[in-house]
């Protein structure tokens, strides 16, 4: 049998997956924390738009905290035709011995998700978690007013798994929010049907 | 709730155990011990166990009580008929805007298991929770093979919110996490 190591690990068909780029990121990350329909999508913080200084500051964070801590892969989507940012990806909070791990996608553009970014992300992303790191089980916790991350995860083989009852209190109401999985062997027999 | 004598009685005090300070020199002799027991440690986290020196203890407690995040509010248990210090419990990960944490207990003395030590704490922290966090609920993990965390919990009021499959990988085979909640009206409903 043949390796599969030819295949590249982080260059999809439409994005690939690189690091962060200290002088030109920033103000483009900066920016996306001025859309608060994104950031309320993307994370339970508070919304809180950041200057281009204060991006990089998280950056320098975030290489800190995958030196030291070994439980996260932190990635910058860069969109094939024009290199151009256009979101980021994660995978984080890795239990070795257990082989699990939380993974998270924000694509700010909708114009960038209605081209088929997001799977070309997230089959790269499964690839390298199953593949390469050897997880067993991938999970992914939505708010249940992501109604289009929701569909998008189920379309491509997560099962919900835990509905934590009102843990978001968002626009004057509360939400459920939703924990999502996919376990390897389910992974790979997808990939076995569609070959 | 009842009326305003409530807020003179002891908030952090139960039927069974007191909830105290993590002060790390006078408990962490007990916490060696426990993370000697590598039962208790397999109930308690996921991550491997491993038998921690004095010294590690302390300093580990000593940094968290320096972040003093209000994310993270640890506390000692101690039995009220003899003041032994018996277990820890705490919560972390807070989110004060979304009104949610989660809580962590553990019994490390084994004379104390299965004698309703474990529920007394976690009641009196879900009291302090809603009525002086004032959080909207209270989310925990647990194994599916510890069996007696989950009864205590069910009879605080916890109710299962789902499972994550196969997340704990030992002894060869992979369990389950079980995900249990606790809403404010639910609690407020169970204490009326």
């Amino acid at each position: 049998m043949t390796t599969s190591f030819a295949i590249p690990l982080f260059e999809g068909d439409l994005v690939r997956l690189t690091p962060v780029d200290y002088d030109k990121d920033p103000e483009v990350v900066a920016a996306w924390t001025h859309n608060a329909e994104f950031m309320r999508m993307y994370s339970l913080q508070p919304v809180r738009p950041l200057t281009a200084a204060q991006v990089k500051k998280q950056f320098e964070q975030i290489d800190k905290d995958m030196d030291e801590g070994k439980r996260l892969f932190h990635f910058a989507i860069r969109s094939k035709e024009d290199d151009r940012l256009i979101g980021v990806a994660r995978i984080e909070w890795i239990e070795w011995s257990n082989g699990t791990a939380f993974l998270k996608i924000g694509l700010p553009d909708p114009a960038d998700r209605r081209k088929g970014c997001g799977g070309d992300v997230l089959r790269l992303l499964l690839r390298f978690a199953f593949r390469e790191v050897n997880l067993h089980h991938l999970e992914v916790v939505l708010p249940e007013y992501n109604v289009p991350a929701l569909r998008f995860f189920e379309k491509h083989g997560f099962t919900i798994e835990v509905r934590r009852r009102q843990a978001v209190n968002r626009g004057g109401r509360r939400w459920d929010l939703i924990h999502m999985a996919i376990l390897r062997p389910e992974w790979e027999a997808r990939n076995e049907r569609q070959k | 709730m009842k009326d305003k004598n409530e807020l003179t009685a002891d908030l952090l005090r139960g039927k069974l155990v007191r909830l105290c300070a993590m002060d790390s020199e006078s408990i962490s002799k007990f916490f060696v011990g426990w993370t000697h027991d590598s039962e208790y440690w397999r109930l308690m986290a996921a991550t491997p166990p491993y038998p921690w020196s004095q010294e590690g203890v302390k300093k580990f407690i000593e940094k968290e009580l320096q972040k003093d995040d209000p994310r993270n509010i640890f506390f000692v248990i101690r039995a009220l008929e003899d003041d032994r210090v018996i277990g820890e419990i705490g919560f972390d990960g807070t989110s004060y805007s979304q009104g949610d944490t989660f809580v962590g207990i553990g019994i490390g003395e084994r004379d104390y298991w299965g004698k309703g030590y474990g529920t007394d704490a976690m009641n009196i922290i879900l009291r302090y929770v809603f009525t002086e966090l004032n959080l909207q609920r209270v989310s925990l993990t647990v194994f599916e093979y510890n069996a007696r965390a989950i009864r205590s919990y069910e009879k605080c009021g916890f109710r299962v919110e789902g499972r994550a499959r196969e997340i704990i990988h030992r002894e060869g085979r992979r369990w389950d996490i079980i995900f249990m909640g606790i809403l404010q009206e639910e609690w407020q409903a169970l204490n009326a």
